[in-house]
């Protein structure tokens, strides 16, 4: 359940910016997340509702967006989607594949009053 | 509590006042290129960004990462959202464990110490494994161990009955370590110049992968009385490791492990790592795992020399 200490970091970031821009409340928060990051996007949800009681963004809907994996396939030297870590390339089959990009995770946009 | 690392529910065994200070140091120095609509951004955050597709009104404020679309002559963009605004953030969740990281990187290169992260899942023999490296290496490496887990000194205990100074941080509710907790136990762990640092991880296959505390290497060990199809199963830890280590090898006869099926499902995830058959108990495989720890570290000495590191 690292997805409670990542929601803890990502609403303290959010307390942070509005320390800095100046807003009392949010009401949406965008994320993204990288399909091959290893982070569940229902877990932060789920971590989301506790962590964010008596804070600025209590009740703020959560946006995610995930983000495809991508790697360079060796064999057809290309860059191609990836959806899991060991995923094969989709075009030769094969598993000689490098993982690009793909298990970031952001906090793109935030919705605030 | 620490919202950051959430040690409000951990801490480093002899701490009696958890008195740290985050250092909120993010500066802004905005740069603003204002362009008829086309704008872009530069802050210190490691990108640009570009907003062609806001053709309506809005404003921008004193703020270069805030589009103030309640700021048109109505004062609202859309009737009944009044005083909305949409910021673009664009941070990593992880960037401040990464700052952390980035932190204790630099003082074990400053001290000259070869920090290894030992990661696994419950139970695979990665305290036995330092035991045993401790008293193989003590007379080559000054060696310290951070332990990690989420109740009780018991590991830290055996590591000083080893020969080695060790600091026992204790998560409380956490599942891993992560850079700031390990930045506080160095507070209380004296690095020799030249030294060796064990950092033992709370056993758990996956959370772990996520958090860079500073090392040079991960490595992941694997016990051959769990499934050879777990590095497949938890794809992520093997993914970000640079050795793995299948330990008790003394069991294998009792056993249906198939090691280089094992092996094969961790090269599918990671062609990059290195494998080791070892036994803690027996001694088994542990030349060909110090013979790698010798080259890495000096490797990394190399790499890291006094020239080559900002102070």
């Amino acid at each position: 359940m690292h997805e409670m200490a990542l929601t803890e970091s990502l609403v303290e970031l959010i307390e942070d910016e509005g320390r800095k821009q100046g807003f009392s409340r949010v009401r949406v928060v965008r994320l993204e997340i990288g399909a091959l990051g290893g982070v569940d996007g229902e877990a932060i949800r789920f971590c989301f509702e506790a962590v964010a009681r008596g804070t600025l963004v209590e009740g703020a809907a959560i946006d995610i967006r995930v983000t495809p994996g991508e790697g360079w396939c060796l064999d057809c030297a290309k860059t191609i989607e990836m959806y899991e870590r060991f995923g094969a390339c989709p075009e030769c089959g094969r598993h000689h594949v490098q993982v690009a990009a793909g298990d970031d995770l952001r906090l793109k946009e935030l919705e605030v009053e | 509590m620490c919202t950051v690392c959430g040690c409000g529910t951990s801490s480093v065994e002899g701490d009696t006042a958890h008195d740290h200070d985050h250092a909120h140091d993010h500066e802004h120095p905005h740069d603003h290129q204002h362009h008829h609509h086309h704008h872009r951004h530069h802050h210190d955050h490691d990108h640009d960004h570009e907003h062609e597709a806001h053709g309506h009104a809005h404003a921008h404020s004193a703020d270069a990462a805030s589009i103030d679309f309640g700021a048109g002559a109505a004062g609202v963009h859309v009737a009944g959202l009044s005083q909305e605004r949409i910021l673009r953030i664009e941070r990593d969740i992880l960037g401040k464990n990464n700052d952390y990281a980035a932190r204790n990187r630099a003082r074990f290169a400053r001290s000259r110490s070869f920090a290894l992260n030992f990661v696994s899942s419950p139970g695979t023999g990665k305290t036995s494994l330092l035991v045993r490296a401790i008293s193989d290496l003590r007379g080559r490496f000054p060696i310290a161990v951070i332990e990690g887990d989420q109740q009780t000194s018991n590991d830290a205990e055996r590591i000083r009955g080893a020969g080695a100074p060790a600091v026992q941080i204790n998560t409380g509710k956490g599942c891993h370590l992560d850079a700031h907790m390990v930045g506080h136990s160095l507070e209380k762990l004296k690095l020799e110049p030249g030294g060796l640092l064990f950092i033992e991880n709370v056993g758990n296959l996956v959370c772990p992968a996520a958090f860079d505390l500073g090392e040079a290497h991960k490595v992941v060990v694997l016990s051959v009385t769990e499934g050879e199809d777990k590095p497949l199963k938890y794809p992520e830890m093997f993914a970000v490791s640079d050795l793995m280590l299948i330990n008790k090898a003394d069991l294998l006869p009792h056993l249906d492990f198939d090691v280089s099926q094992c092996i094969a499902n961790a090269l599918r995830i990671n062609p990059d790592l290195q494998t080791l058959l070892v036994s803690a108990k027996t001694g088994e495989g542990l030349p060909a795992f110090y013979a790698w720890l010798e080259g890495r570290a000096a490797r990394w000495a190399r790499a890291n020399a006094p020239t080559a590191v900002a102070e």
